[in-house]
């Protein structure tokens, strides 16, 4: 894992000057992986259990975070949402940098034609402002499934990932190292896999941090709209029925909304962190 | 100078035709009748016949494809059959303003906060008050706009009762407070953030210290000296995320049953009304290719070093 890391231009001492607060995310961030793959054994109650008789009822001994419209235990929902929060953010940019390096890596080292059309695909993709593409794709499917918000928001999220790689190749295509290994006789795809990409990968670790935040957000707001996954219980979805019963109680759109914010939250924190100690300039912040 | 504005109203051109392109074939690709889905499955033959006809239906595919250009271009974004003589434009224009006023409230209020707060943190790197609201404004990324929304109303309307509920149909700026506030956290953040890091490279040049040492006031130089020069990078944030505010717009005024673009598109999904889909689709991205152009042209006139070539 170390090693790998050095690859990537992480080296031991940076890990020990990562900030305090990244490493609070890191441990939020664990125990949410934890309740994400333990789940079943953690949850109060079988994800399938409903009470019509205890509807919406506040935080009590039985229900530590009270009950939803359908009788359902509301910690219960909360601990599984964990795992379409967990499944979106880390599928959706394994897919997007995944892409976006390969195609942004061909664009900025090959140039011509063929930069032009990946830019300008880029270019239509990143005019649809944040999750407006993906509620578009979602429409066509009639019941939005897991697979299909991952699909949705995969498809609008390469684009920037691309531009970022290809801004990256650009800057170094020309450096002695390029033009040593093009003299030893490598080919390009060695020559661009091996030595170029590899050199451009810090900020794109940066953004795919972010990304994961970005695409937990994403998903939350299209459950929110009555669009996310409709087969697995997502923290979006709740906030949505909690919203709409908020008058009368509370505490469905206060937790579900807890959730999200903290896991943001944490990814952020461990992003800023990576920033600081993988940007050499070290002030930026933004 | 002429050859930046060439190229780049020409691939705004491009991304245009590209989005009307990417959006009539994506529409095209729902599955099942549109015209049942519009009128019902137990609609009349005849009713049907002729809302087939009206939406082109009857036509090859290509065809369909240069009709709906021709209704782009006079701009009525299709005529909605299920109401004949009103165009999906006509509608559009009834619920623009109402989005307008939510977006830009939501941008007077980040700007507001963000960037006097992002100086405050530059002028004193790394102190308490810097480190604190590095903390708030990640947490203003953080926190999702869904929840800011039912939690600002639990807060103020229920508990404090000092701004109204939503739907108790009030008007005037009150009605604007909270869901100018939930949509512009996020934008305030992030205008922080970049102000500050912007503030703190200014601050750093020989210029500003010059100021200083010809005994220039602090405040002059941190407010005429440094600020105008880092306002730059500022004022591309306030343009890119101007298409944030209206993506974010079909959350807020969803919380707040506000109408608006964002509105009309979820009763659009909602009816399963292509038409609808597709006219709130293409006019809140067309805003958007339009306030990047614009911000585009107004940074090389705020900032005459900048050169295109």
């Amino acid at each position: 894992m170390l090693s790998q890391l050095t690859k990537l231009g992480i080296r031991k001492d940076h890990l020990e000057r990562l900030s305090p607060l990244a490493y609070f995310g890191i441990v939020v961030l664990g125990v949410v992986a934890f309740v994400a793959i333990f789940a079943p054994w953690l949850a109060p109650y079988e994800l399938t259990h409903m009470d019509v008789t205890r509807q919406l009822e506040s935080p009590s001994g039985d229900h530590w975070l009270g009950t939803d419209e359908n009788g359902a235990d509301v910690l219960t929902l909360i601990i599984y949402g964990t795992r379409v929060a967990c499944l979106v953010g880390i599928a959706v940019v394994s897919i997007c940098s995944t892409v976006g390096i390969i195609l942004g890596a061909v664009s900025g080292f090959f140039g011509g034609v063929i930069d032009e059309v990946i830019m300008r695909i880029t270019d239509i993709l990143m005019a649809f402002p944040g999750i407006l593409l993906a509620i578009l794709i979602i429409f066509i499917t009639q019941e939005p499934s897991l697979l299909a918000v991952i699909g949705a928001l995969s498809v609008s999220g390469w684009a920037g990932y691309a531009r970022l790689v290809r801004g990256q190749v650009l800057s170094v295509r020309d450096e002695a190292y390029v033009e040593a290994a093009t003299a030893l006789g490598f080919g390009p795809k060695r020559i661009l896999f091996r030595h170029v990409v590899p050199n451009t990968l810090a900020p794109v670790i940066i953004q795919a941090t972010f990304g994961v935040a970005g695409a937990i957000l994403a998903e939350a707001a299209l459950s929110f709209l009555g669009l996310g996954p409709q087969d697995m219980p997502s923290w979006g979805a709740q906030l949505d029925q909690g919203a709409s019963y908020f008058l009368l109680t509370p505490h469905m759109a206060i937790f579900p909304g807890l959730a999200i914010m903290f896991t943001v939250l944490s990814i952020n924190f461990v992003g800023d962190g990576l920033r600081d100690i993988l940007d050499p300039r070290g002030l930026s912040r933004h | 100078m002429t050859r930046f504005l060439v190229r780049r109203f020409f691939t705004s051109f491009i991304v245009l035709f590209g989005v009307v392109t990417l959006v009539f074939f994506i529409l095209r690709a729902v599955p099942g009748d549109p015209v049942e889905s519009i009128l019902g499955e137990q609609a009349l033959e005849v009713d049907k016949e002729q809302m087939r006809e009206c939406l082109n239906l009857d036509e090859p595919l290509w065809n369909q494809y240069l009709l709906f250009w021709q209704d782009v271009f006079d701009l009525s974004f299709g005529e909605l059959c299920d109401q004949p003589g009103v165009t999906v434009a006509e509608q559009l224009v009834e619920v623009i303003p109402a989005t307008f006023e939510l977006a830009l409230a939501a941008m007077f209020f980040a700007i507001l906060i963000g960037i006097p707060l992002g100086i405050i943190a530059a002028i004193r790197p790394y102190s308490w008050i810097d480190n604190t609201s590095a903390v708030i404004s990640l947490m203003g990324i953080s926190i999702p706009n869904f929840w800011l929304g039912p939690m600002l109303l639990i807060l103020f309307s229920l508990t404090l009762q000092v701004l109204p509920n939503p739907g108790a149909q009030v008007t005037g700026l009150t009605a604007l407070v909270l869901p100018a506030i939930t949509l512009g956290t996020a934008m305030s953040a992030k205008l922080m953030r970049m102000t500050r890091s912007s503030m703190l490279e200014v601050l750093n040049r020989e210029f500003v210290r010059t100021a200083k040492a010809k005994g220039v006031s602090r405040a002059r130089v941190v407010l005429k000296h440094a600020l105008r020069n880092a306002l730059i990078p500022v004022v591309t944030i306030i343009g890119l995320q101007f298409g944030a505010l209206l993506t974010g717009a079909i959350i807020v005024e969803k919380i707040f049953a506000r109408p608006g673009v964002g509105t009309m598109l979820l009763d659009g999904i909602e009816a399963r009304n292509y038409l609808v889909v597709q006219g709130c689709v293409l006019f809140i991205s067309f805003s958007y290719v339009v306030v990047n152009l614009l911000t585009d042209l107004v940074y090389g006139m705020v900032d005459p070093r900048i050169r295109y070539d």
